[in-house]
């Protein structure tokens, strides 16, 4: 039973775990790699499907008739360098923001916002 | 249990331990840095997984580049570790609930390695039949990534191609900083 | 201060870094037989590149890889695997139906195949390297 779905657990308790870093940690660098956690089990989720019992790696060979699936393969393949690239683009929009309020922490951003929030509201009225 | 079971296990085991020393650490870099091991050891469960060429990708690009890119990241911001944190009972009973229900659905899923899965039955088998003969390459990914599903992986592409147009418009134009932003009166 | 890296890390990287590069042409030309393809050899010679420029700084590897140049090349893939699917439908076939670029169906499979593994690597390859220029440049510019 245990072995049946291991793979499955496995995948969602690290599924978790990025979700937890994202929403509990301050720091934006921190939340990136919660966000790669959270893809990197998807990625295993979807290769754990794919496998079948006995089969091996899809490249034709004479002597093998039991492949494992490859269309998740084909799938994950591409996600990962999509991945990176994604990750990149969000590194750089913490870069910019960096520059910008001088932190990468969540709660000061939020609190330097709100005091130049304030501050334009004075000058409104 | 035979020994593909045993990798597989001990490497998921590790796995989400990895995760977690990352969920508690606090410096940036050591955490950079075990980003790039847990990376490695996806890789290596990639490969007992049957998914070569996953694994290969996985090893290049998350061992290695992602690592690069979040240390250069961490060489902007430095590697201060904020001290603020969010309250923690929240975000635990959200991922609780959310665990709990996804694992109640993992329940009708097939067994792992079923070859009698839905999956393996349908479209599957007509590309490791006939890619060998219509395409005449072993690789079946690759046959499936470049021809069957061309249109896909052009779409992926170009993804990537608008990533890097956003990063170069991000951080390659000129940089003003410092200067109050004006009110609007 | 980059030229003065430590003597072991450079000697080092001047046996790696050549093997690197050539591995990821064999994996770009070698993906229909083994594990491999476009996407994981433009990213293991974009890592080749870049350990050539945590090695010996980015100016110097710039002088080999302009950005001017890098710059085309993200697009050049992209348009490379694009050209291909608009040439196989000049020919008669459904975009990107590799089946008519040659005499022979299989033929055609191979050359398409082939022509857009090409393509994504050289984007993805051109990609890697961009945004880790422009990382490192942003880094520079306090």
């Amino acid at each position: 039973m245990i072995a049946d779905f291991y793979n499955y657990w496995v995948a969602i308790i690290l599924m978790m775990i990025g979700f937890y870093i994202v929403i509990s940690d301050a720091n934006l660098i921190k939340k990136m790699i919660g966000i790669t956690i959270f893809q990197t089990s998807v990625f295993i989720l979807f290769i754990s499907m794919s496998k079948v019992e006995g089969g091996t790696a899809p490249i034709l060979i004479d002597e093998v008739t039991l492949y494992s699936n490859p269309l998740p393969h084909v799938l994950i393949l591409t996600a990962i360098v999509v991945g990176v690239a994604t990750t990149a683009l969000g590194l750089a929009i913490i870069a910019r923001i960096y520059r910008e309020y001088g932190t990468v922490d969540e709660n000061i951003i939020h609190a330097k916002d709100e005091e130049e929030y304030e501050d334009s509201d004075e000058d409104l009225s | 249990m035979d020994i593909q079971t045993i990798v597989d296990i001990s490497l998921l085991t590790l796995l989400a331990v990895t995760a977690l020393i990352l969920l508690r650490l606090n410096n940036l870099l050591a955490a950079v840095l075990l980003s790039g091991i847990y990376s490695l050891l996806t890789a290596g469960l990639f490969v007992s997984l049957d998914a070569v060429d996953v694994a290969f990708t996985e090893a290049a690009v998350g061992a290695g580049l992602t690592t690069v890119l979040l240390l250069g990241a961490v060489a902007i911001t430095g590697r201060e570790q904020s001290v603020t944190r969010h309250s923690r009972i929240l975000p635990i009973a959200v991922t609780t609930v959310t665990a709990a229900a996804l694992i109640y659905g993992t329940l009708d899923m097939p067994k792992f390695g079923d070859p009698m899965a839905p999956i393996h039955t349908h479209v599957a088998p007509r590309y490791i039949e006939m890619s060998g003969e219509e395409i005449g390459i072993p690789n079946i990914v690759t046959s499936v990534l470049a021809s069957y599903r061309g249109y896909d992986t052009l779409g992926e592409v170009t993804v990537v191609f608008t990533a890097a147009i956003g990063v170069m418009l991000l951080l390659g134009g000129v940089i003003k900083r410092k200067s109050k932003p004006k009110k609007h009166e | 201060m980059n030229n003065r890296r430590s003597l072991i890390l450079r000697e080092v990287s001047n046996v790696v870094i050549p093997s690197v590069l050539l591995y990821a042409l064999y994996v770009q030309f070698h993906g229909e037989y083994g594990p491999g393809g476009g996407f994981q050899a433009g990213v293991i010679f974009a890592a080749g590149v870049i350990l050539y420029a945590l090695v010996y700084g980015r100016k110097k590897t710039q002088k080999i890889f302009p950005t001017s140049v890098i710059r085309y090349f993200v697009s050049i893939g992209l348009l490379l695997y694009a050209g291909v699917g608009v040439a196989s439908m000049f020919m008669g076939g459904n975009f990107l139906d590799y089946n008519v670029l040659s005499h022979d169906p299989q033929h055609g499979q191979h050359l398409g195949i082939l022509l857009i593994e090409l393509g994504v690597g050289i984007t993805v390859a051109a990609v890697m390297i961009m945004i880790f220029y422009m990382l490192d440049e942003y880094a520079e510019k306090k």
